[in-house]
């Protein structure tokens, strides 16, 4: 066989590795680099300063965000894993047929067909002080007034990411169920497993890698959220990337991207725990 | 320990819509024996074996293991413990808590449940492979994995789905011999699903031949193989030749008659034809080692076969294409039921 010289494959991997090092390596570098800026309010200035990072930890609000954020993707990550599980199992496990199999599927990303930000607008006149859910308990007389706190609150945002990304999480969980061999359901069965039981001791650990996918997707995508945040709270609750935007819109470049770079060591930190957790690559 | 139950099914039938996959089937498997459900793909055996897992619900009849009606029980509840075609150990369970597993199910608590299914895979000679995963196992390991699995409940009777299929042939004899031996020493009753006439004719007590949801024949290997009871079971189990019993001048009711393959005498020439041979010519010629194997066209006939000792060919060789008269000795004509 002839020896492929070296520099053929370089050109090889050459296209791939431009486009990681043009869209991912340069530009979390530029915001590492520009995390260490100085800056006024006309203009930022090169330098190497920790004072973005010192303004950003010492400070209270830092930490209550974070913590708001780290709350609302606890919340949601509990909430999609519980319906998305469900969502699963009812597709995998109790729709026999495989043509109901896929319609159901399909049916489960119809939201996905308009935008997510149509998505969450069209909660504002359902959870409004006037709107159809208030109106819907008062007329049957459940309440008296209208519930204040279905629109622009926590429980609003948490409501729409749960809508938004619940899929994320039933797409790798349903993956991870089909591959597991009916056989095995029935082999628990008759050593005597209850439903319950072949549940927790055979389907749950053979859906570990689906639910560490799904869980991975959930946590980054409400860790990097602002603009739920900023709809369904109005304004009352704050996320890290809305204190990045709010930065940006002061042209406070070098303090957003010190907190980008946070943010960013935080997920990943999360991430890797997870991954430590379960071997996602059985999946892969 | 009680005596041993026999296992009873009476006009069990399993219908999947219209179709009955299982029809009025009744057996009676003595307690003790190791029966073989044989049959072609799609006749029943192992929607009848499922039955009496309890896998599958019998549209109608009744499943009896000894003197209790077990036929709408729940699988753990019978007494009995089924091996699976491809095995289905838990991928994510070590051999140690494959086998413990309904134990665990039962709420016995880990150390002993472990202690015990460590004893059980002394058993099947598995112990130094206690903490693997079932991935890291061969085929025949996995199989001992699984027979522990089942065995460690204590059944009454084992089934077994085509245990022996997913194993390459020289392991296949080996774990065949396994399973007898286990069978006997444990003398509970062992009920094993296959499409294998050798290996059903080697293991079996009592061989159940069934066809189109139906038990063509149940009866030891040696009656199913000299005293076919039709003709799917003299063609299924193989060694026969049927013929119209017109050709073979047989008497008797039947339509067909059988012929050991190994009980006919081939010669070459176009001897004359009396009432207990045949002319045909030689259609094909394949040498088994100890035996060889004649196919022989004889006109408006199935082809024949003839199983002629290695000696007796080579005194009397015949070619492909060559003229042979098939002789055989009337005793050993068998007349079949239908």
């Amino acid at each position: 066989m002839k020896r492929v010289s070296a520099w053929v494959t370089y050109l090889q991997v050459a296209p791939l590795a431009l486009i990681f090092l043009l869209f991912l390596v340069v530009p979390i570098a530029t915001i590492i680099v520009v995390s260490f800026f100085d800056y006024n309010t006309t203009q930022i200035i090169p330098a190497f300063l920790l004072q973005n990072y010192e303004e950003l930890l010492l400070s209270p609000v830092t930490w209550a965000t974070y913590l708001q954020t780290i709350q609302f993707s606890i919340i949601t990550w509990a909430i999609t894993l519980v319906i998305g599980f469900a969502v699963a199992y009812f597709l995998a496990f109790e729709v026999r047929s495989t043509t109901w199999q896929m319609v159901l599927f399909l049916v489960c990303t119809i939201p996905f067909w308009t935008s997510n930000v149509i998505r969450m607008i069209s909660w504002i006149p359902f959870l409004g002080r006037n709107g159809l859910a208030n109106m819907t308990l008062m007329q049957l007389g459940l309440i008296r007034e209208p519930l204040e706190f279905l629109l622009f609150s926590n429980f609003a945002v948490v409501l729409t990411y749960v809508h938004l990304y619940t899929l994320f999480m039933v797409v790798p969980i349903f993956n991870s169920m089909m591959r597991i061999d009916r056989s095995l359901l029935e082999a628990a069965r008759d050593a005597g497993a209850s439903s319950w039981q072949t549940l927790w001791t055979v389907i749950v650990p053979l859906c570990k890698p689906g639910i560490a996918i799904g869980s991975i997707f959930i946590v980054t995508i409400v860790m990097g959220d602002f603009v739920t945040v900023r709809m369904m709270s109005g304004g009352q609750s704050a996320s890290v990337s809305l204190m990045m935007m709010n930065a940006m819109s002061l042209l406070q470049y070098p303090a957003a991207a010190a907190n980008a770079v946070v943010l960013l060591l935080l997920v990943l930190f999360t991430v890797a725990a997870m991954m430590r957790l379960v071997d996602i690559r059985k999946e892969l | 320990m009680a005596t041993k139950p026999d296992v009873e099914l009476v006009a069990v039938t399993k219908r999947f819509g219209e179709t009955a996959a299982v029809d009025q089937v009744s057996l009676r498997i003595p307690a003790g024996s190791y029966c073989c459900l044989l049959g072609p793909s799609g006749c029943g055996k192992t929607t009848t074996l499922r039955m009496i897992a309890g896998h599958e619900e019998a549209s109608e009849g009744d499943i009896i293991l000894g003197s209790e009606n077990i036929t709408h029980l729940p699988p753990a509840a019978r007494g009995t413990a089924m091996m699976f075609q491809s095995y289905a150990l838990f991928p994510h369970l070590d051999c140690t808590d494959n086998v413990a597993f309904s134990l665990r199910m039962r709420g016995v608590d880990k150390d002993k449940r472990r202690a015990q299914a460590r004893e059980m895979l002394k058993r099947v000679q598995m112990e130094p492979f206690a903490g693997r995963l079932p991935a890291q196992l061969s085929g025949g390991q996995q199989q001992r994995v699984a027979l522990a699995r089942a065995l460690i409940t204590d059944p009454q009777v084992l089934l077994l789905d085509e245990p022996l299929s997913a194993l390459d042939p020289f392991l296949r004899i080996k774990m065949r011999e396994e399973l007898k031996a286990l069978q006997t020493r444990l003398g509970i009753s062992f009920i094993h699903v296959t499409h294998s006439q050798d290996e059903a004719m080697a293991l079996a007590d009592l061989v159940v031949v069934m066809n189109h949801g139906k038990i063509e024949q149940a009866a030891s290997a040696r009656e199913v193989f000299n005293k076919p009871a039709s003709a799917f079971v003299a063609r299924f189990i193989g060694g026969h030749n049927v013929l119209p019993a017109a050709v073979a001048r047989a008497k008797g009711e039947g339509a067909f008659v059988a012929i050991r393959a190994d009980r006919i005498v081939v010669q070459p020439g176009n001897a004359p034809v009396d009432a207990t041979s045949l002319a045909g010519v030689t259609r094909s010629v394949e040498y088994l080692g100890s035996t060889v194997q004649v196919g022989v066209d004889v006109m408006g006939l199935e082809t024949l076969s003839a199983v002629v000792p290695e000696a007796r060919f080579d005194a009397n060789p015949v070619a492909p294409g060559q003229p042979v008269v098939l002789s055989w000795a009337p005793k050993d004509v068998h007349v079949l039921g239908r």
